[in-house]
């Protein structure tokens, strides 16, 4: 077994990973450990824009941004992180500009923005063009451009290294336990400080807009450790994925101007969004899709809706909306715009579909997207473990893995992007000076122990179950019971299956059984971490008695701040079940007050 | 529709050298992707089967491998695509992208690879203080940039080129699209070094535009074009040749 030892670990080399580790290694010595190669990760899969109040082509303010974010969330944002959010993204975006992020660009040279859902001019209530973009590829840029810089900086990478564990003492991090996926040997990370920035956990639905890797393996492991998360029944589901399939339809198709069309040739979203329609927060518009393919209103009945962005519908729309250029005259767009601003979707519905949507609506449906959820931390990037936000020294975590919250119980699109920016840094930052106070602490005896008897019990197992048919069945269950819509029946059946899916992981049977770039045995891990947060995700939504945001149930259908308006903490109890308890909601500038868009 | 799903496998554990199991897979539907079949069998069929993937949308890289003769993702290349008509059963063979060493199945080494990568310089040179806003950049400056900046660095290109077969140490296409990009980025400083590394021995002359690296771009990057500029550029100066096109 090998140890290695830094001043601040690093798990996961996304966005919000290398943001930290850029900042982290300009102070002290740090390491990057990433199950994939840094330039695989699924930062990179991000199109649309990352929000940031520039103002480069109308009037725009960080405030706006600020309340678009809160009322986005239904309130449930803690408020002083959004503001540290919003002020912060204008900096990260003029720090990644400078870094060479090739941004789109006006005509006079500067970084170029479009619309998105949920952002406005908070007085004329119109959408403003916030969302800064690289076409239709701004998180593989931000990805490409960060990895570059930490190239730069000579940070030490571990690529395709599978974190397994975290080392603890008495409920303090010492660092974590990882297996070198080519060689199958386990390597102890000895750290004063480690980051958790593992990303989302998708792959706990069946269609979802998440890539493989995407299996929530921090989470899992910060949950098995006896820490909590937060706010795990809040789950987004964005309404356009290719139908059948979930990969992603940027919302900067509708920036673009591209509306949603029902089995009646209908644009329906001025029913549910009569102020700014198609470009209503994401949790609004699926489920809007959602009640129209209920009513029999799908694309020839059936689960899916249109979206349309050819010229001649979003120009005879943008007239009947009014829509004009600053100069007073109308707003166009050509099919060479489309080419030019959204060719990967162009792409993919070309390959996947044989669409073309410079001619023909693309199909869609709503897909499992983006957690909201986390690992609860404070405004630098600290983990806490209780009600009142207590710290764990030496414990980080950044990006979707994290749960800050300034997403609540809806983010708004391009949010993810400067989350991970503006948090990555500040986590980044105050691990250096965590490190440079801090001493290393003694590894305990065999830290690896308990991992690698794990290990060796999956890969000697002989039961049979195959991994994938726990893992497919788990998938089934969580779309149909805990997806856009939610009852109790259903939860409590998924809770049920879910149980029965967990007492299964003891008789897994793998076919490989050997060392060397083993996938079959990183599966089976991972599907257990997949079992292990659809248990708390599901507990925490059947105890949370209101709608809000992305959890809609259908049995109690409103909000209620005066007994809701609080935090989900779930924490897995020795005997295996989940303990929920409750935090409140940071308020400040805005009182919460009906949604409507 | 049924393909026979022949695929190269290699454990250096228990194989003493490469070779082709066949799978028959029936009732697929043509709009799936290679990379589905290769998922089917490794969940349903034979749970050692070894392969990189994870976004299956084109867009991380992870899938790049020799599918029919070609390199191409797994997750963008659809059955119908590689079906021809009057077969019973589609014909497709898989193989691990050639000019790397084989780690086990369909995944390679793609060490020497990112090194190649590594030694252009790959990350924006400007030592200027920087504005207290963006640098300013006009679209048509932008423009110029554009196609090189599409690269996820699969090895699509570069494994598909007989030079880099031949001798690799030759930098490869990847390695000279992503210099590209920087070279003909008006806010850059670095041109220069990055062009003397590329007019070394290993550098931009091995390219023969054989063409092959375009072809096997998933992203539709013009690599060949691109390696022509920076080889313009070398001879005439990174200013000249940015005003070619």
């Amino acid at each position: 077994m090998q140890t290695h030892v830094f001043d601040a670990v690093i798990v996961g080399a996304g966005g919000g990973g290398l943001m930290a580790a850029l900042h982290a290694s300009r102070a002290v010595s740090t390491a990057v450990i990433s199950k994939l190669h840094p330039l695989r990760s699924h930062t990179g899969a991000a199109q649309g824009g990352v929000g940031a109040a520039l103002g480069n082509l109308e009037e725009d303010r960080w405030e706006w941004h600020a309340y678009d974010t809160v009322k986005g969330s239904d309130f449930l944002a803690d408020q002083d992180s959004v503001d540290i959010l919003c002020r912060g993204a204008v900096e990260a975006v003029i720090e990644l500009e400078h870094m060479g992020l090739p941004f789109d660009r006006t005509p006079d040279g500067r970084i170029a923005q479009r619309p998105f859902g949920g952002h406005t001019n908070n007085e004329t209530h119109q959408p403003v063009r916030r969302a800064c973009h690289a076409a239709d590829r701004t998180g593989h840029m931000i990805l490409q451009t960060l990895y570059q810089q930490c190239l730069k900086n000579r940070v030490t990478f571990f690529d395709e290294f599978q974190i397994l564990d975290l080392v603890t003492v008495d409920r303090e991090v010492r660092g974590v336990v990882a297996v070198e996926i080519v060689t199958g040997e386990v390597h102890v990370f000895h750290s004063k400080a480690t980051l958790l920035a593992t990303g989302g956990y998708g792959r706990v639905w069946q269609i979802t807009s998440n890539a493989a890797a995407l299996t929530g393996d921090g989470n899992a492991i910060v949950l098995r450790n006896g820490f909590p998360l937060q706010d795990m029944e809040f789950y987004q589901f964005h309404p356009t994925g290719i139908y059948g399939m979930g990969i992603l339809i940027t919302e900067g198709v509708r920036g673009e101007g591209g509306v949603l069309i029902n089995g009646l040739g209908e644009r329906f979203m001025p029913r549910y969004a009569p102020t700014i329609k198609d470009l209503a927060s994401r949790d609004v518009v699926s489920r809007a899709i959602y009640l129209e393919i209920q009513a029999g209103r799908g694309i020839e009945g059936k689960d899916y809706v249109y979206l349309d962005v050819t010229p001649d519908t979003v120009n005879r729309y943008f007239k009947l909306d009014g829509k004009r250029n600053p100069d007073g005259t109308w707003r166009r767009i050509t099919g060479a715009d489309i080419e030019s601003k959204l060719p990967d979707i162009a792409d993919f519905t070309r390959t996947y579909l044989g669409v073309d949507p410079v001619r023909q609506p693309m199909p869609v449906q709503p897909t499992a997207h983006y957690a909201m959820g986390g690992i609860p931390t404070n405004v630098d990037g600290q983990v806490t473990v209780d009600e009142y936000a207590t710290p764990v020294p030496g414990l980080y975590a950044v990006g979707e893995c994290a749960c800050v919250s300034v997403h609540g119980a809806n983010r708004l699109g391009t949010n993810s992007l400067n989350d991970l920016l503006v948090f990555g840094r500040r986590a980044g930052a105050h691990m250096a000076i965590f490190c440079r106070e801090a001493s290393l602490q003694l590894l305990p005896a065999d830290p690896a122990a308990r991992v690698k008897a794990r290990m060796d019990q999956l890969r000697s197992g002989k039961g049979t179950v195959r991994p994938a048919a726990l893992r497919e069945h788990l998938q089934r269950v969580m779309m149909q019971h805990v997806g856009v819509f939610r009852v109790e029946a259903g939860m409590q059946q998924a809770v049920r299956e879910i149980h029965a899916l967990r007492s299964q992981v003891d008789d897994i049977r793998l076919d490989d059984r050997g060392h060397r770039f083993n996938t079959d045995l990183l599966e089976a891990f991972q599907t257990q971490n997949l079992l292990d947060l659809a248990e708390v995700i599901a507990a925490g939504a059947l105890a949370r008695h209101e709608s809000r945001g992305a959890h809609a149930r259908e049995d109690f259908p409103n909000r209620d701040d005066r007994n809701w308006l609080v935090h989900t903490l779930a924490f897995r109890r020795p005997d295996g079940g989940t303990e929920l308890r409750y935090k409140p909601v940071v308020i400040a500038r805005y009182q919460p007050r009906e949604r409507l868009y | 529709m049924n393909v026979q799903l022949g695929i190269q496998r290699f454990n250096p554990e228990n194989d003493a050298k490469p070779y082709w199991q066949s799978f028959l897979i029936t009732q697929v539907d043509p709009a799936e992707r290679v990379l589905d079949l290769l998922k089917y069998v490794k969940a349903h069929v034979d749970g050692t089967l070894t392969f990189r993937h994870s976004c299956a949308h084109g867009v991380c890289g992870s899938d790049a491998m020799r599918i029919n003769n070609l390199n191409r993702l797994a997750c963008k290349t659809l059955v119908q695509a590689l079906a021809r008509p009057n077969t019973e059963r589609v014909p497709i063979r898989v193989q691990p992208l050639l000019g790397l060493p084989v780690v086990k199945d369909l995944v390679v080494d793609m060490d020497p690879f990112y090194e190649h990568y590594r030694s252009i310089i790959p990350f924006l040179v400007n030592e200027q203080e920087a504005p207290g806003r963006e640098r300013l950049q006009s679209p048509e400056e932008r423009a110029i940039i554009d196609d090189g900046t599409k690269c996820i660095l699969c090895a699509c290109c570069t494994t598909s080129c007989p030079s880099f077969w031949a001798n690799g140490r030759y930098v490869g296409p990847a390695a000279i699209v992503q210099a590209h990009r920087f070279i003909f980025d008006s806010r850059d400083t670095g041109a220069a070094e990055r062009l003397a590394v590329l007019d070394r021995k290993t550098g931009v002359w091995r390219c023969r535009t054989v063409f092959n690296c375009t072809e096997a771009c998933p992203r539709d990057i013009d690599v060949t074009r691109l390696i022509g500029e920076v080889k313009l550029a070398i001879a005439q100066g990174p200013r000249r040749a940015g005003r070619v096109r």
